[in-house]
């Protein structure tokens, strides 16, 4: 049985459709797994084992029939606790929403549940997804199955642990800034953040309108495609959801095949803050691309130095407006409502102890960067370096197909190291945003350890908006030549629970 | 609060020039709110209209009614507007319990519709024209209900009740320029304006506009300016002003309370001001110091919208024909002075008239029957009279009765009532009521016998000459046949016995 919790997902689907294991099974296992050893990694905020148990006997009793089954009916998924699930605990990782039962499944929730996807519970995750770390999770921090005294990254740093703790073969993470793939790096895992607009933020509870986008987070290439294909599409309920075919994930996946291709290095991803054991497995991985037969050229995108700053701007401006909702008056927390105070008292109460620190932080810097007499400053600037970014993006897609550069500076960093230093902790990201700016698709994928604290290390590639099938392409190819090289998976080098 | 003793009217304009800005919300009739499928029914249970969009829940997302939009751009476009070719929404942000998002989805530097102008047509038939700044689409709040208190506003309440159905209902937001130049006629324009904007809505099928139902609602603001100066004065803001009279009255009041006070050597304070419907005051509500920063900014979940030039066109093309136009070709083909057309108008029954014209009445015929008997029984019963429970096919039967000699205008009033009753088709009521007028002659002969015998002096004067002592006799045949005779056919009887030629 503890076999199972080490399939795929795409072993995990072959195996329950001709019959080999029952989808229950499956769950339970996995359900299991999370007894066993989410004490200790805390990657889950709330484990859901009747809803989980009812989702795969329906995909027995379905298979029973002679029904046919969908690509992914029966895997297990953790899914991060920012989406809406009907009927389940949807807390953000806040104070603010403890016990919120949403009346409502977000429309990634109603996808994974039409596939037959078995949700195992809601993962942990940095407050609102505002974070490198989860470590501003209001419910503790996740620990890093690889050193489960190291973040595993943020903000879904839940999701990356389930994966790499095998307590779930998918999840399902979102990014803003870098939160699904980030975490990948750290974790070992693999985590795609898709094109802006192509997976329906419907029920995705919002922290920066513009950037956040849903994404498959996976152990391996294929298992992200497969999740990928299932959750996207256009959606009528999100506007900025975009109506068009989604490109061929799977097929790409499966090509393991650059040959032919064109790669360039973002030439300012690199120097200083830049690990040396990341930049030496960066550096082998861009050598492995040329070898696997790709072409490689170095490109500049000089504004992505002006990412970070830009972000700090246009993503708090979003999220002051966006968490104005949390008023005490209608769902979550309220505070000092005691009949002597007026409804404006109570609000203000509410947001002081519901909400933690980076949480305000990012509010007030928003609410600042938006005002009258500083708007042009902040707000207007940061979206005028958005469009140099989108322009240095066009540039470089002129010339090469996709951008690959290290996802993150460093590994993981110990719990607690970065936790009062907000400059520090933004850097973490400092790679992942432009993709955000831009609203282009990136993934992160494991290349390797860092030689000086064997922690794992991620590639990222970038492709243009709409072409994410590059990502697949690219990524399964060095997936491929990796474990052929390695002999085995690197996650099989993780330590024991 | 002191009564405040105020400067006469006529005196406040002999000092001060008035400058007006009407900002007005239209709730649009579309079937659903701006940005969710909910319905837009009024008088639900509360919040019975509501889903995750329009309550603000946690994930959930806007998507725009395109009805909202075409709305919009009818509304734009009959208002000479120029319509943008791409603008945004904007999130407008701050905090009140009945905005269940804390921000309100608006437009703001990007407003759908700007740069038109409304003529509208003041009491002495002159024109005056109403520059619009803009008009732009917004979703509505919330309603708030404030319990325990003794004037219903939320000081001295104990609690709140919310009531969410109206969030999301679409609205769009009527912005003038300053109104210059109207001088003692100002709150005469204010009302004008309203009253014609309210057709144009109406006329478009984009809202009924009922102001008493809170479809359509203005705020006054108005500052006064010493006669002679450029520079406005400081504006005061009168919100919710919901009817024609109230908005005449609010300015009216305004006028003489800014004049009161800076006749005083005081300053007006920028304020929201709130009407009081009873006595025809205003009372001081929320200062507006600028302070207020609504911390605009485009709003990230809604795409641009972009009307289509070739759409716009078309909208245009399919435009009703504007109420003044409209009312002007109505004036021309019933001949009527611009008197009668005004009481046309006040009594609401120019689609009545028309309808009935279209049925086969003359113009005069269906104006007279509208305005005389029906206008009177609704102003008894204090209905609307497109209420009264007769249709303009009916009351164009009846006409062609009278100008069949079917009916005389006595018997027509009673038909009338019969169908106003209830008692079936003007045919039926003919028959059942046995109305129809006696125009036999060997029937009539003997009533006229009758008459001239028990009249002998009467018909020795017209006899004599004094022909118009006829009617006396006339009377007399009517009475006898209980009305039911053609009073001109009695007439033509009586001369022709007494051999006398009319």
């Amino acid at each position: 049985m503890t076999e199972l919790i080490k399939y795929t997902a795409a072993e995990t689907a072959g195996a329950i459709a001709k019959g080999e294991v029952s989808a229950v099974e499956v769950a339970q296992a996995h359900l299991d797994r999370i007894d066993a050893v989410d004490k200790k990694v805390n990657a889950f905020l709330h484990v859901d084992t009747d809803g989980a148990l009812a989702a795969a006997r329906a995909v027995d009793e379905k298979r029973a029939k002679g029904e046919e089954l969908g690509p992914l009916a029966g895997v297990p998924l953790a899914l991060k606790d920012v989406f809406t699930t009907k009927g389940v605990p949807t807390t953000c990782g806040s104070k603010m929403l403890e016990g919120w039962i949403p009346p409502y499944d977000a429309t990634l929730t109603t996808r994974l549940k039409d596939a037959g996807v078995v949700i195992l519970g809601k993962t942990n995750m940095d407050e609102f997804a505002m974070g490198s770390s989860t470590e501003n999770s209001a419910y503790g921090p996740t620990g890093n199955p690889w050193d489960l005294t190291r973040i595993p990254g943020g903000s879904g740093g839940g999701s990356a642990a389930a994966l790499a703790a095998f307590e779930a073969p998918l999840a399902i993470g979102t990014d803003t800034g870098g939160s699904i793939r980030q975490p990948g790096a750290v974790t070992g895992t693999v985590g795609v953040k898709p094109t802006y607009g192509s997976v329906s933020r419907y029920g995705l509870v919002a922290f920066s309108s513009s950037l956040d986008q849903g994404g498959p987070c996976a152990r391996t290439v294929l298992d992200a495609a497969l999740l990928h294909e299932a959750i996207a599409g256009h959606d009528p309920l999100d506007s900025t959801s975009i109506d068009a075919p989604v490109p061929a994930v799977v097929e790409a996946a499966r090509m393991r095949d650059v040959r032919g291709m064109r790669i360039g290095v973002v030439k300012e991803f690199a120097g200083e803050g830049y690990q040396a054991g990341v930049m030496q497995r960066f550096d082998e991985s861009v050598e492995l691309l040329r070898e696997l037969g790709a072409e490689v050229v170095e490109v500049s995108c000089p504004s992505f130095t002006l990412a970070l700053p830009a972000y700090y701007l246009i993503a708090p401006s979003e999220c002051s407006s966006n968490l104005a909702r949390f008023d005490a008056m209608r769902y979550g927390l309220r505070v000092g409502d005691d009949g002597t105070r007026s409804a404006e008292e109570v609000t203000a109460l509410t947001r002081e102890a519901g909400f933690g620190d980076e949480v305000k932080r990012r509010i007030i810097l928003g609410t600042y960067a938006l005002s009258s007499g500083y708007y042009d400053a902040y707000y207007g600037s940061a979206q005028k370096v958005r469009t140099l970014i989108s322009r240095d993006f066009d540039t470089a897609f002129a010339g090469v197909d996709v951008l690959v550069s290290p996802t993150t500076p460093t590994t993981a960093f110990p719990i607690g190291e970065r936790a009062d230093d907000p400059m520090a902790m933004y850097l973490a990201d400092l790679c992942t945003i432009p993709s955000n700016l831009a609203g282009n698709a990136a993934m992160s994928l494991p290349v390797g350890l860092a030689p000086e604290d064997n922690l794992p290390v991620g590639l990222q590639i970038i492709a243009p908006a709409m072409a994410d099938d590059r990502l697949y392409r690219v990524g399964g190819a060095v997936e491929a030549a990796l474990n052929d090289k390695w002999g085995h998976t690197l996650l099989e080098e993780a330590p024991a629970l | 609060m002191s009564v405040m003793t105020l400067v006469s009217y006529e005196d406040a304009l002999a000092s001060y020039d008035p400058v007006m800005g009407l900002e007005v919300h239209v709730e649009l009739g579309t079937k659903t709110k701006m940005f969710c499928g909910c319905s837009t029914e009024l008088g639900a249970e509360p919040n019975s209209q509501t889903c995750p969009t329009c309550l603000g829940l946690p994930g959930s997302l806007p998507v725009v009614n395109a009805i909202g939009v075409e709305s919009a751009v009818k509304i734009g476009l009959a208002l000479n507007c120029d319509i943008a070719e791409w603008c945004r929404f904007a999130r407008k942000n701050y905090f009140y319990p009945d905005m269940p998002k804390n921000f309100q989805t608006s437009q703001y530097d990007e407003p759908i519709a700007f740069n038109g102008y409304l003529d509208v047509q003041l009491e002495d038939g002159s024109t005056f024209r109403v520059e619009i700044e803009r008009a732009h689409m917004e979703e509505d709040t919330g309603k708030s209900s404030h319990v325990g208190g003794a004037t219903g506003r939320i000081h001295g309440a104990t609690h709140s009740l919310l009531d969410y159905n109206r969030a999301g209902i679409p609205l769009i937001e009527i912005v003038t320029k300053p109104i210059e130049g109207a001088g003692e006629r100002a709150p005469e324009v204010a009302k004008a304006y309203v009253a014609e904007l309210r057709e144009v809505i109406r006329s478009l099928g984009v809202s009924e506009a009922r102001m008493d139902k809170g479809q359509m609602r203005c705020d006054v603001n108005l500052s006064l300016r010493p006669n002679g100066t450029e520079t406005f004065g400081t504006r005061s803001e009168t919100k919710n002003v919901n009817s024609l009279r109230s908005v005449e009255r609010a300015a009216r009041y305004e006028i003489q309370r800014h004049a009161t006070v800076l006749t005083d050597g005081g300053t007006i304070v920028q304020e929201t001001r709130h009407f009081h419907e009873d006595n025809g005051t205003t009372t001081s509500g929320r200062i507006k110091d600028n302070a207020e920063d609504y911390r605009y900014f485009p709003e990230p979940d809604l795409v641009p919208v972009a009307p289509a030039r070739a759409w716009v066109e078309e909208l245009r093309a399919a435009l009703p024909e504007l109420p003044r136009v409209r009312r002007a070709r109505l004036q021309a083909e019933w001949g009527l002075t611009d008197k009668d057309m005004q009481s046309v108008l006040n009594a609401g029954a120019v689609e009545l008239i028309q309808e009935t014209i279209a049925a086969g009445a003359p113009a005069d015929q269906a104006r007279k029957w509208w305005l005389g008997e029906l206008a009177r029984r609704a102003n008894e019963t204090g209905t609307e009279l497109s209420e009264q429970p007769i249709t303009p096919v009916q009351v164009a039967r009846v006409a062609a009765l009278v100008a069949e000699g079917k009916l005389n205008d006595k018997l027509a009033r009673q038909v009338i009532e019969g169908v106003l009753a209830g008692e079936g088709e003007p045919d039926e009521i003919v028959e059942k009521r046995g109305l129809a007028v006696v125009s036999d002659d060997s029937a009539l002969g003997e009533a006229v016998d009758k008459a001239i015998a028990e009249n002998e002096a009467i018909a020795a004067k017209i006899r004599d000459g004094k022909v118009q002592a006829v009617g006396a006799l006339v009377g007399a045949v009517m009475k006898a046949t209980r009305g039911q005779a053609d009073a001109a056919r009695v007439k033509d009887l009586i001369f022709e016995k007494l051999g006398v030629s009319g």
